[in-house]
């Protein structure tokens, strides 16, 4: 599928919500209200001096902000070619990126006088980062996580319980994050009038994709502002993963009119896309409706979605955000598979050569950078968006690599 | 309006009685006994058959009917096997309206346009598709009622006055009032407020209102049916059969316990403004 190309790609979404076929509002009669008042309420907040400066000051001294923007030396040296650049948001508060959007999420949820939080979670990055901005705001907030996810995010399970918040393992499904967001929206129409639904990712009824985007979007600014002190001119390559794709669209966004800017977004290929084990909604995937909006979805032949696989339950989704689709068709992005394996190995060699530990998430994109980099010039720049960090994984990884803990 | 529905919801206001519409799971445990249900509803006191056609993430059914929805794609239900009963039900019944319902994935994959002629063509009468609300209109609701088929949305506690208007524009066949905000198969309604709800939509349009979520025994579907045109019942009859089976297979006693159920629940219905 091709679309012409606009004059600029930073135009969506229109009025109804969409980025050219994608995005919309396919939600329930039941929210259609509550959608329309955080339209609303999102309309008014982007032109309020006031919330911009409290999310200013937020971001600041609350999260760390701006994250650095790292040349990875020894990481450079050992591939040959381009230079590598870290955008670093796993050294924000709450170790992802996703403290960024809940930041500026319940500030809209304080300006619309809901008293009570929900949000899913995967990798349990946003549930930590809810669950985060519910216990500084003095929030009820009950997260909703698929039972095969619980299991193996531990650790992020015992942080969100240590933050004040509630934990509702969802065993519907396969037990991922496509299971737990079917939750939270059953939750959400049944509790309409008080309670905030805090979506982790860049998709949904609009105007989700749209203000997750925008939240995230901090992380592009300070690159470009970044890059130009670091280097004096734009990047020759922006990487990042993508599951529902918010920490990608927060990088790739500010750059989408610089039109001599590669941008690659790296999807789970879990165990090959030959199978059924795999998160690859742009690559393999077709468009559909779910969750709110139109977008690429892992499907069968007759509309059924179908469960995603990966080894990063943070890119085990089985859906995609739907600017991710727009810009899959207008050609501006190209979307990638990286297989588990490879994601396990890049993800060693960060630990050994930049001595960071990252997530399994950004280690998709990693490995692409270790594809990509050796064949370019040494003059020549990626950065790569290093969303979270690895803590929470090392069980997984121990796992994978068989070693007993 | 298909002529189906214009006379069974005016044959309904002659006899100064609620019509009962009743909700199943096509394809649930399986096609035969799917079929031997929908045919014997009529005869059990439905007035208007709701069909369900099953989706992968049913956003907003409750653990009921998404049991039933993986039961009947466990089947391998699809479209086509939902057109196949509706034919399989008019051979025998030409009169009772059939209403089906789902979610707009299966049918944007199958085609908006191939799926309308190809149910026009089956015999059904309209239908209800949970996730396009009328600011999603040109999806399949305009497409609908250019083929003369009913597009049949959801009201809900949550629309507002300022909302109505929206929520009737292109509605057509009945309006389902939707009487709690939550899923289905969840807390009963309290019949006081209901009324009170149905007279404020009635204030707007001409349509019948038929009331649904959380009816699940006699006595409610009375108390609804006092002021609502049609009460609706649907993870009842779901849950009966559910109960019926063994090891997910239907057995001797499924049909005659879910028309068991509705045979029950009809008596509520009927009684209603006796």
């Amino acid at each position: 599928m091709n679309v012409q190309n606009p004059n600029s790609f930073k135009n969506g979404p229109d009025e109804e919500g969409q980025f050219g076929i994608y995005g919309g509002r396919f939600v329930a009669e039941t929210l259609m209200p509550n959608i329309l008042e955080l339209d609303e309420a999102y309309k008014e907040a982007k032109n309020d001096k006031a919330f911009a400066d409290e999310l200013a000051y937020l971001n600041k001294h609350y999260t760390g902000r701006p994250s650095p923007l790292y040349f990875a030396e020894r990481l450079t040296e050992h591939l040959g070619g381009a230079k590598v650049y870290f955008k670093r948001d796993e050294l924000n508060h709450t170790g992802s990126h996703k403290i960024n959007n809940c930041l500026g999420q319940i500030l809209l949820a304080k300006r619309m006088g809901k008293t009570r939080l929900i949000a899913e979670t995967g990798a349990g990055q946003h549930g930590v980062a809810s669950a985060t901005v519910a216990a500084r705001f003095g929030y009820p907030c009950l997260v909703y996580m698929g039972a095969k996810d619980v299991h193996r995010q531990s650790p992020n399970v015992f942080r969100m319980k240590l933050l004040g918040a509630e934990i509702e393992s969802v065993t519907a499904g396969a037990g991922t994050l496509k299971d737990a967001m079917n939750e939270a929206l059953r939750d959400w129409v049944t509790n309409v009038e008080d309670t905030y639904y805090l979506i982790g990712t860049a998709a949904g009824p609009h105007p989700y994709p749209e203000l997750v985007r925008d939240f995230q979007s901090v992380i592009g600014k300070e690159t470009k502002e970044q890059m130009m002190e670091a280097e004096g001119r734009l990047p020759d390559m922006l990487v990042a993963s993508v599951g529902g794709g918010s920490n990608a669209i927060g990088l790739f966004h500010p750059f989408l009119d610089d039109d001599a800017v590669q941008i690659v977004g790296v999807e789970a290929g879990g165990k090959g896309l030959d199978g059924d084990e795999h998160c690859a909604s742009l690559t393999a995937g077709s468009p559909g409706v779910l969750h709110g909006n139109r977008t690429y979805l892992l499907q069968t032949s007759e509309g059924q979605i179908e469960e995603g696989a990966s080894i990063s339950a943070g890119l085990d989704y089985p859906g995609i955000g739907p600017e991710h689709s727009w810009l899959k068709d207008s050609g501006r992005v190209n979307y990638v598979p990286i297989m588990d394996v490879e994601a396990l190995e890049a993800f060693q060699l960060l630990c050994r050569l930049e001595g960071i530990i990252p997530a399994l998430e950004p280690s998709h994109a990693l490995a692409e950078v270790i594809k990509r980099a050796p064949g370019m010039d040494k003059d020549q720049i990626i950065v790569m968006n290093l969303c979270g960090r690895g803590d929470k994984d090392v069980f997984t990884v121990g796992e994978a690599l068989g070693v007993e803990m | 309006m298909t002529q189906r529905m214009t006379y069974r919801f005016a044959k309904l206001a002659e006899e100064n009685r609620p019509a009962f519409v009743t909700y199943f799971m096509g394809g649930d445990p399986d096609m035969e006994t799917s079929i031997e249900i929908m045919k014997g509803l009529p005869a059990a006191g439905a007035d208007v058959i709701e069909l369900g056609m099953p989706f992968s993430d049913p956003m907003a059914d409750g653990p009921s009917i998404q049991a039933a929805a993986k039961r009947s794609l466990a089947g391998k239900h699809n479209l086509p096997k939902c057109f196949e009963m509706v034919r399989a039900f008019r051979e025998t019944d030409n009169e009772t309206p059939i209403v089906v319902m789902g979610y707009y994935n299966p049918i944007y994959i199958y085609g908006a346009e191939r799926f309308l002629d190809e149910a026009k063509a089956a015999g059904i009468d309209g239908m209800i598709i949970v996730d396009l609300p009328p600011e999603m209109d040109e999806e399949l609701c305009i497409p609908a009622l250019e083929r003369d088929l009913n597009f049949i949305r959801l009201a809900t506690p949550t629309t507002d006055a300022k909302r109505l208007p929206k929520v009737l524009s292109n509605t057509s066949g009945f309006v389902y009032y939707v009487s709690i905000n939550g899923i289905t198969g969840s807390a009963a309604p309290n019949p006081d407020a209901v009324a009170a709800s149905v007279a404020h939509i009635k204030a707007s349009t001409d349509l019948p209102i038929c009331v649904g979520f959380g009816v699940t025994n006699a006595e409610q579907a009375a108390g609804i049916g006092r002021a609502a045109d049609g009460v609706v019942v649907g993870s009842a009859i779901v849950k009966a059969i559910a109960d019926s089976l063994d090891g997910g297979k239907a057995t001797s006693h499924t049909v005659s316990n879910a028309l068991d159920v509705v045979s029950q629940i009809a008596k509520g219905v009927r009684g209603a403004r006796a």
